[in-house]
C-alpha cells in the first residue's frame, strides 16, 4: 500500500469513528412548548401530561432520555392496556421527533464541521483509498488474496463489519432516536434539497448514495480495461444519484409527491398502499403521471425490457439495492452459496415472498375499492408484518447486514419479489443467456466462485450448455473472470437458447443422430 | 449391458472423470470405481494456481459435489496403486488392499519431467503438477525467499510466475528457447508474450539453461548455475520443462508401455479389458496430421473419455478428434487458437495474415493454405467463438469469408472494442477481398470502448 491509499484509508477510519461518536454528544431537554409542537392534535393534551415529569430536567445522553421518556410514555400505555382501553392507547411513536427537537448538541450547532469530520472525511478517505488502485499494474482481473483476506473472506474483519452493518440497520429501523444527531447533522443538506428537515431515511439515502459513489470508483479501477463493467457501475451510480435520492427530494421542494421513478413493485410494496395512492390522486398530472408510471413500469416495463435484455437490465444496471450490491458488496461476492442445497431454499423463499407481496397487495387493492370495509384490520397488519419482516429485517438487516457472511446479494437471491418476478420473464421468455463458448471450459471454477447469485456457472459451461436461469442478473463477472474465454453474457433469438450437448464440440468420433 | 461388471479406473483427472460419468449414463448397471490417492474429490488441475494466489479456496476447484459420486454411484477409492496384476485382472494398494477389476482405465495423467540437472531433488526445487505440489510450493515459499528461478517457458512455468509474483518474490524465468513457448507459437505471438511477462517485472531470459542448482549447507537450493556460467542466487526453483506420462509403477509389466501406455485409435492396450486415456496414454500413431501421440492437454483428456465410455458401452468407434482448439493465459492475456497454427510453415504452401494492435498485447492470425482457404486461427487478447471457428475450418472457408463473419465470431463482452473491424481493415489492404467492413452499432457509438 502506497502513501495516499494509507493516508485514504486512515481518513477513512477517523471519520467512521467520528461518525460512531457523534450519536452520543450532547444534551435533551424537554419542554411542554416541544412536546405541544411536536404531538398531534388527538395527543397533545394526553402527551404533554404524560411527560411533564421530564420537562426542564437535563439529560446527559440519548440514553437516559429515551429511558425517561420510555418510562413516562410506557406507564401510562401499560396501564390502559392492561385495563384494555384499546382505543385510549396512543400507538404513534413519539420518540424519534421528541428526542430530536429535545437535543442540544455541538453537532446541532455546527452540522456542517461534524459533517465534514465524519461523513466528509470517509468519503474523502474512500476516495483517495480507491481513485488509484493498480495505477501500476496493467488491466487484469485483481482477485488476488481475497480469500486470504479476513475482511473478505469471513475473518475477524469480516465479522465486525458485518455486525456493524447489522447493528447499524438495527439502529436505524427500529431505534432511530438514538441517531437524531446524525439527522441534524444532514438536515442542512435536506433543507437544500427539499426545503425540510432530514429525516433518518435521508441521512440513510445520503449514506447510500455516497457509498455507492466512492465504490463505483473502486469498481472503475478494479474493471479497468472491462467496458460492460465500467457502464453498468456508471449507471447504478447515476441511477442512484439522481433518481432515488436527488429527484424525489427536488419532487418535494416542487411540493409533488415524494416518488423514486425506477423503484417497480413489488420491490416497492407500498406503491398500491391507501396513502401512497390517495398521495398520487392528490398530486394533480404529476400525481396521475407517476401512478400509470408506476403501473406500466409493472406490466409493460418488466416484461419488454426483460425479453430484450434479460433481468440484468434492472438488478445491475438500474435497482438501487442491486447498485449497493455491486460497489460496496463486490468484495462480498464470492461468499455466495454455490451448493444446490442453496438452490432449493432459494426457489421456495424467494417465491414465497413474490407470493406474499402480491397476497398483501391484492387484498389492500380490494380493500381500497370497497371503501375500507373488506379486510380493514387485516390489511393494516399485514402491512406491518410485511414492512418488519420483508421490508427492513430481510431487506436491510440481512441484505445489507450479511454481505461479509453470504455474499452480496442475499436479499436480491432469496427475498426480493421483483427479481422473482423479473426471473420468471427471464427464465421463461427471454433473449438473454450466458453463451458457453463451445468446448473451451477447463472447469477451473472461476466464474462460480465470483457468481454473487450463487450460479454454478461451471456446471454448465463445462458441459458446453448456455446458462439460463432466472436469478441471473447480468453482472458479467463470470465472463470477466473466466481465464479462457468461454461465457459472454448475449441476446439473441430465443431458438437453441437452451442446448444440449451430449458429445462437446471437437469429437468428432461419436456421431449422435438428435 | 452387463449387469454387474465392474470398471476401475485410475485416475480421477479430467479423462477418468469424464469416463467414468459417461460411463455411468450409457449403463446404469455396471460398477464403477474411480481411484485416486491424490485427491478424494476430481478437482480443476488448471485451477491449482488460483488456489495459491487466493481467488479461490481448494474446493472451489472441483466441479460436483460430494453428493454427486454418490448420487451417480461412481463409488471413490482413495488410495494408490503399487502394482497391477493383469493376469488375476486385480489391483494392489500400497496399503496391502487388492482389488478385483472386469475392465481396467488407466488414466495416471502426467508428472513433471526432471532432466537429470545437478541438485534437481534439493529442498526447494519443484514441479506442479498435483495437489500435493501446490502444498509443496505453499510451505516452500512462505518464508525466506528472496528470489525464485523457473525452468522452462511453458504454460506452467509462466503459471508459477504469477503465482510468486503475488507473494512479491521476483522471479528470473530461464527458457531455453529463442522466445517464448516458440516451439507452439510463431514469432510474432512468442514476442507478445515476452514483452507481456517483462511488462509483468519478470526477469526473463531467453536463450538460457540450467546446469545446476546449489545446495547450502541444509539441503536446500540456494543458487542456480545457467549455461552461461551465471550463478543466480534463489530459494526457490520451479522446474516446467513439460511433462511426462505418469506410469512408472506399470514399467517392466506385461503392459506394452513406451514414453506412455500404448494404444490403438480405441485407446486399447496389448492387453484385453486394460484401457488407457489422457495424458498417459501414446498413441501408435497421431490421431490426426496435427497432433502427436501422446496428447497432454485438457480438452483431449476430456475428448478421450468420452470416447472410451462410449466404446465400453456400444460398438467400438475409433478416436477421431475434430479440429484443434486449445487456450491458456497469459498472466493478463487471454489466448485462443482454432485449426492448425504450427510455429513455422512453408511460405510456398501456406499464406500468413497476421494484426497486432497498437498496445502490442492484442493480434490475430490466420493462416491459409495456396488456394486461400482457412487453416486455424491464433487470437490474443480478444476472444473467439468456438462453434463458428471450428464450422470455419471444417468447411474450409476462404479467408475473405471468415473476415465477412468475422463480427460473429468475436466473443468478447459487450461494449468491449471491435478489433474485428480493424482486423477486416488491415486484410482488406493486405490480402484483399469482397467483403463489407462491420458497423459499430449505434449503441457501441456510444458507449462501447474504441479500439
Amino acid at each position: 500500500m502506497k502513501g495516499i491509499e494509507k493516508l485514504g484509508l486512515g481518513l477513512f477510519l477517523i471519520g467512521l469513528i467520528v461518525f460512531l461518536i457523534i450519536p452520543f454528544l450532547g444534551t435533551y431537554t424537554l419542554s411542554e412548548d416541544l412536546v405541544l409542537a411536536k404531538t398531534k392534535d388527538i395527543h397533545q393534551e394526553k402527551m404533554a401530561e404524560i411527560l411533564e415529569p421530564m420537562y426542564g430536567k437535563e439529560y446527559g445522553s440519548s440514553f437516559s432520555f429515551l429511558a425517561a421518556f420510555g418510562e413516562n410514555f410506557g406507564t401510562y400505555n401499560d396501564q390502559l392496556k392492561s385495563q384494555q382501553l384499546w382505543d385510549q392507547v396512543i400507538w404513534d411513536d413519539y420518540s424519534f421527533a421528541l428526542a430530536f427537537s429535545a437535543l442540544q448538541s455541538p453537532v446541532r450547532e455546527n452540522p456542517w464541521l461534524y459533517f465534514g469530520l465524519s461523513i466528509g472525511l470517509a468519503v474523502l478517505g474512500g476516495f483517495l483509498y480507491n481513485f488509484r488502485q493498480y495505477q501500476n499494474e496493467p488491466a487484469g482481473i485483481k482477485n488476488n488474496g481475497i480469500f486470504h483476506s479476513s475482511l473478505k473472506n469471513k475473518g475477524l474483519i469480516g465479522m465486525l463489519t458485518g455486525s456493524f452493518l447489522i447493528l447499524f440497520y438495527v439502529v436505524l429501523y427500529w431505534f432511530p432516536a438514538y441517531l437524531v444527531n446524525l439527522v441534524w447533522m444532514v438536515s442542512p443538506i435536506s433543507e437544500i434539497l427539499s426545503g425540510n428537515p432530514a429525516s433518518q431515511w435521508f441521512l440513510y439515502g445520503l449514506i447510500y448514495t455516497l457509498a455507492i459513489i466512492v465504490m463505483g470508483i473502486r469498481m472503475f479501477r478494479k474493471y479497468r480495461g472491462n467496458k460492460y463493467q465500467q457502464l453498468r457501475t456508471a449507471s447504478v451510480m447515476f441511477f442512484q444519484t439522481a433518481f432515488a435520492f436527488l429527484i424525489p427530494e427536488i419532487l418535494v421542494l416542487l411540493n409533488q409527491p415524494y416518488f423514486d421513478f425506477k423503484n417497480i413493485w413489488p420491490l416497492d410494496y407500498d406503491f398500491f398502499y391507501d396513502y401512497q395512492i390517495s398521495a398520487f390522486l392528490s398530486g394533480g398530472g404529476v400525481g396521475m403521471f407517476m401512478l400509470i408510471w408506476g403501473i406500466l413500469l409493472i406490466i409493460v416495463g418488466v416484461p419488454v425490457f426483460t425479453y430484450f435484455f434479460g433481468k440484468r437490465w434492472y438488478c445491475s444496471w438500474v435497482c438501487g439495492c442491486g447498485g449497493l450490491a455491486e460497489t460496496v458488496g463486490d468484495p462480498f461476492r464470492q461468499l455466495s452459496d454455490k451448493s444446490v442445497k442453496a438452490w432449493k431454499y432459494e426457489r421456495v423463499i424467494i417465491h414465497s415472498v413474490l407470493v406474499l407481496a402480491v397476497v398483501m397487495t391484492v387484498v389492500t387493492i380490494a380493500n381500497y375499492f370497497s371503501g375500507f370495509s373488506f379486510l380493514g384490520n387485516v390489511t393494516n397488519q399485514l402491512h406491518s408484518f410485511y414492512g418488519f419482516a420483508i421490508g427492513s429485517a430481510f431487506a436491510g438487516v440481512v441484505g445489507t447486514g450479511f454481505y461479509p457472511f453470504m455474499g452480496n446479494r442475499v436479499w436480491c437471491r432469496f427475498g426480493c419479489p421483483l427479481a422473482a418476478y423479473l426471473g420468471i420473464v427471464q427464465r421463461f421468455k427471454s433473449r438473454f443467456r450466458i453463451t458457453t463458448n463451445g468446448g473451451q471450459c477447463i472447469s477451473c471454477g472461476n466464474c462460480s466462485t465470483y457468481c454473487e447469485m450463487g450460479i454454478d456457472v461451471r456446471w454448465y459451461a463445462q458441459r458446453g450448455q448456455n446458462i439460463v436461469r432466472s436469478s441471473c442478473v447480468g453482472c458479467g463477472v463470470c465472463s470477466a473472470v473466466c481465464p479462457r474465454g468461454v461465457l459472454k453474457l448475449e441476446n439473441g433469438p430465443e431458438e437453441n437458447r437452451i442446448n444440449d450437448l451430449p458429445i462437446i464440440i471437437g469429437n468428432d468420433s461419436i456421431k449422435i443422430n438428435l | 449391458m452387463s449387469q454387474s461388471r465392474h470398471i476401475v479406473i485410475i485416475g480421477n483427472g479430467i479423462s477418468g472423470v469424464t469416463c467414468a460419468r459417461n460411463l455411468r449414463k450409457l449403463d446404469s448397471g455396471a460398477r464403477i470405481t474411480l481411484i485416486s490417492g491424490e485427491s478424494k474429490y476430481f478437482f480443476s488441475r488448471t485451477a491449482l494456481m488460483y488456489v495459491f494466489m487466493g481467488h479461490m479456496k481448494f474446493e472451489h476447484t472441483q466441479p460436483y459435489e460430494p453428493w454427486f459420486w454418490e448420487k451417480n454411484r461412481i463409488d471413490l477409492k482413495e488410495a494408490w496403486v503399487k502394482q497391477v496384476d493383469f493376469e488375476g485382472k486385480s489391483l494392489l494398494f500400497s496399503s496391502g488392499e487388492k482389488l478385483a477389476y472386469d475392465a481396467l482405465v488407466i488414466a495416471t495423467g502426467s508428472k513433471p519431467n526432471k532432466f537429470g540437472w545437478p541438485g534437481q531433488d534439493l529442498i526447494g526445487v519443484q514441479g506442479l503438477y498435483s495437489k500435493q505440489d501446490l502444498e509443496l510450493m505453499e510451505k516452500n515459499t512462505q518464508s525466506g525467499v528472496q528470489r525464485a528461478a523457473i525452468v522452462g517457458g511453458g504454460l506452467i512455468g509462466i503459471e508459477m510466475a504469477e503465482m510468486l509474483a503475488y507473494k512479491k518474490i521476483p522471479v528470473t524465468f530461464l527458457v531455453r528457447e529463442k522466445g517464448f513457448w516458440d516451439n507452439v507459437l510463431p514469432k510474432e505471438e512468442s514476442e507478445l508474450v515476452s514483452r507481456h511477462i517483462r511488462e509483468h517485472h519478470i526477469d526473463l531470459r531467453l536463450e538460457t539453461e540450467l546446469k545446476e542448482i546449489l545446495s547450502d549447507s541444509n539441503g536446500r537450493v540456494r543458487a542456480v548455475i545457467t549455461s552461461i556460467g551465471e550463478e543466480i542466487p534463489c530459494q526457490f526453483v520451479g522446474l516446467t520443462a513439460g511433462v511426462t506420462p505418469n506410469i512408472d509403477f506399470l514399467r517392466n509389466t506385461v503392459l506394452q508401455v513406451n514414453r506412455g501406455v500404448k494404444v490403438d485409435e480405441y485407446f486399447q492396450t496389448n492387453i484385453p479389458d486394460v484401457f488407457a486415456i489422457g495424458d498417459c496414454a501414446e498413441f501408435e500413431k497421431p490421431p490426426a496430421a496435427d497432433r502427436r501421440n501422446i496428447e497432454q492437454v485438457w480438452y483431449t483428456g476430456r475428448m478421450h473419455g468420452e470416447t472410451l465410455a462410449y466404446n465400453l458401452c456400444n460398438k467400438p468407434v475409433p478416436y477421431r478428434p475434430g479440429v484443434w482448439f486449445n487456450s491458456a493465459k497469459f498472466l493478463d492475456i487471454e489466448y485462443q487458437t482454432y485449426g492448425t497454427v504450427p510455429p513455422t510453415w512453408d511460405e510456398s504452401q501456406v499464406k500468413s495474415f497476421y494484426w497486432e494492435h497498437a498496445s502490442g498485447k492484442v493480434c490475430f492470425r490466420m493462416l491459409m493454405n495456396s488456394s486461400g482457404q482457412i487453416l486455424g486461427v491464433n487470437n490474443f487478447g480478444f476472444r473467439l467463438r468456438h462453434e463458428l471457428m471450428d464450422r470455419a475450418i471444417r468447411e474450409k472457408w476462404s479467408g475473405g469469408k471468415v473476415m465477412a463473419r468475422l463480427k460473429h465470431a468475436n466473443f468478447d463482452p459487450e461494449f468491449f472494442a471491435p478489433y474485428y473491424i480493424e482486423i477486416q481493415n488491415a486484410f482488406k489492404t493486405e490480402i484483399g477481398g469482397h467483403f463489407h467492413l462491420a458497423k459499430k452499432s449505434f449503441i457501441q457509438k456510444l458507449f462501447g470502448a474504441s479500439v
